[in-house]
């Protein structure tokens, strides 16, 4: 069992190292912002989770032309990410403009 | 260009592209530099799908070691598609980001969010057949549909709760242990097609409805007044979910970007939870809403006290410090502006005014300093709890608008409340209160308010903006 743990391990250092060290990033950042900032910064951490749009672009991408159900997922998913990202952005954007006066 | 350069082009681009995120989201955190930091983030997520889009190269190794990078050419068909896809997100999701009112900020965050999650959703089920077999890319691809689907369900309930469709938690007979079963069986469900060896699509997408019924099933019995705390988790979710994605393509924006969310998302749901005094299970698993709790019993002593709006007038002009309590009735009724003329009004006479902003007023965290800073109320003037609690008891009038279980005594006096602990304002410090409400009801949280019944409580009626206009107008007579 053990063996098998080390084996995986070894097999996706990179990857562990990478997902570990994102998750303290994650964490660090947000420490010790003040209250009237949370809604904001949920909306703006929203809008960034709409980079799995990424993968639906690579989908799109790698699909056969003449496979029609894929083709509508795909053109879906495609839409669907691009909300999460531009309206994400754009609402972050109107609510932090209210801060910038005086 | 060839297309090992290509290649390490958008590798440079996702780079960027995940400096922007953490920088971005650094720079959020403070008001200062927090818009440039939402625009940055977004300049690095705009580069990084320009990348995805007209970068198409793989990078295979070849079984003597050398790597070669391969490009193809997609049809046109699927360019196509993909940018009539991204005109039309655009678009719908543009307009619909600035023609929505402030009030309803925090819906359309959950309906973004759900977005995100459904995309994610979709992405598993397209990827499911061309991997069969591969236990490491089925575990992201599963994981990551039945994640992405939780949160997209999850984030419809809790659009309509916030929106007010659906007003009441639903709690089904035991919802703790059919909600603790169906998400076990979902996770078993999920094993199986991980290790199962099975490729009929027929299970994927009974998989991808049992996803969804749990994530209907997970925000239904939760309180409307704990919809941020619901957000916030189902954000991160979308998070590990795109997390996921980026794992089964080795890509690492997507990774970046998604774990990113996750982390940050979850310390911000438990922030949150601190704010209100509850432990996170506490929300999940309930005793909050609007049923009929411990708190509902309480004896009621003593009655209400009605008020004119010229008395109302009057108390307010002849005191020398006014502390003003917004909550989400205020928010309801449009009634900022209005807020922001009779502070300036009474400033003008010489009474000092501040809000009292407690951590959760409104529907999200933060959602009235959003709201009052929209009808250029000056920043200075919002003073969070802990500030204003001391002060309350020089206070002359505390004016309480559409606010009610952010000052009810019962958090600090009444153990079997459903709300005990939770931190309030201590209004009842003050030497008179006004509270204005649309009518008697109780708040989100269901539970009867003992401040009304206060001898030094007086009650204004009516819609707030209604209410307080008229407030105003009675204040420039007495001038």
């Amino acid at each position: 069992m053990i063996e098998q743990i080390f084996e995986f391990i070894g097999k996706h250092e990179e990857m562990i190292f990478f997902i570990l060290l994102s998750v303290f990033v994650g964490v660090e950042v947000i420490g010790g912002v003040p209250t009237v900032l949370h809604t904001p910064l949920m909306s703006g951490a929203n809008a960034i989770h709409g980079v799995v749009i990424v993968g639906a672009i690579i989908v799109m991408l790698n699909l056969e032309p003449d496979n029609l159900t894929g083709l509508i997922l795909g053109f879906l998913a495609v839409v669907l990410g691009t909300l999460n990202v531009v309206g994400g952005f754009v609402v972050t954007d109107r609510m932090l403009e209210m801060f910038k006066k005086k | 260009m060839t297309p090992d350069t290509l290649y390490h082009l958008r590798t440079f681009v996702y780079l960027f592209a995940s400096v922007t995120f953490v920088i971005g989201l650094k720079r959020m955190g403070n008001p200062a530099t927090a818009r440039g930091g939402n625009l940055f983030a977004a300049a690095g997520m705009i580069l990084a799908i320009i990348a995805t889009i007209f970068i198409n190269v793989k990078k295979n190794v070849l079984a003597d070691g050398t790597i070669a990078y391969i490009q193809s050419q997609p049809a046109s068909i699927i360019y196509i598609l993909i940018f009539v896809a991204i005109a039309l997100g655009t678009v719908i999701g543009w307009t619909t980001a600035k023609r929505v009112q402030m009030t309803r900020m925090p819906e359309l965050v959950s309906m973004f969010n759900g977005m995100g999650g459904a995309c994610a959703a979709l992405i598993g089920l397209m990827e499911f057949h061309h991997n069969t077999g591969n236990t490491g890319a089925l575990i992201a691809i599963i994981l990551g549909m039945i994640i992405g689907s939780v949160s997209f369900s999850g984030s419809v309930i809790a659009y309509l709760k916030l929106n007010g469709t659906m007003q009441k938690p639903v709690r089904l007979p035991s919802y703790n242990i059919i909600n603790s079963v169906w998400m076990l069986a979902m996770f078993v469900f999920g094993a199986y097609m991980i290790l199962g060896g099975t490729d009929s699509m027929l299970l994927l997408y009974l998989l991808f409805a049992v996803a969804l019924a749990y994530g209907i099933l997970f925000v239904i019995p939760i309180g409307g007044a704990d919809m941020p705390v619901v957000i916030s988790l189902l954000n991160s979710f979308t998070g590990l979910a795109a997390a996921f994605g980026g794992f089964l393509y080795g890509n690492k924006v997507m990774l970046t970007g998604g774990i990113l969310v996750g982390s940050a998302g979850t310390l911000l749901t438990i922030v949150m939870c601190k704010a209100m005094n509850r432990p996170l299970s506490n929300v999940i698993f309930g005793a909050f809403g609007g049923s009929t709790d411990a708190g509902n019993t309480t004896d009621v002593k003593g009655s209400i006290k009605d008020m004119s709006v010229s008395d109302a007038a009057v108390l307010l002009n002849y005191s020398k410090k006014v502390v003003i309590v917004p909550g989400y009735g205020l928010a309801v009724a449009q009634a900022q502006h209005v807020i922001h003329e009779l502070e300036m009004l009474l400033e003008e006479r010489g009474v000092e005014v501040k809000y009292a902003i407690h951590p959760v007023a409104g529907r999200m965290p933060g959602h009235m300093n959003v709201l009052l800073a929209e009808s250029n109320v000056d920043y200075s003037k919002l003073v969070e709890m802990d500030d204003i609690n001391p002060e309350l008891e020089q206070t002359d009038v505390v004016l309480v608008v559409g606010a009610n279980d952010v000052v009810n005594p019962a958090a600090k006096t009444d153990p079997s409340s459903p709300i005990y602990g939770m931190p309030i304002l201590e209004v009842d410090k003050a030497k008179n209160i006004i509270v204005n409400k649309r009518s008697m009801s109780a708040g989100y949280a269901g539970i009867e308010n003992l401040l009304f019944y206060n001898p030094k409580t007086s009650m204004l009626f009516g819609d707030a903006k209604k209410a307080l206009s008229e407030l105003v107008n009675e204040l420039k007579t007495l001038g």
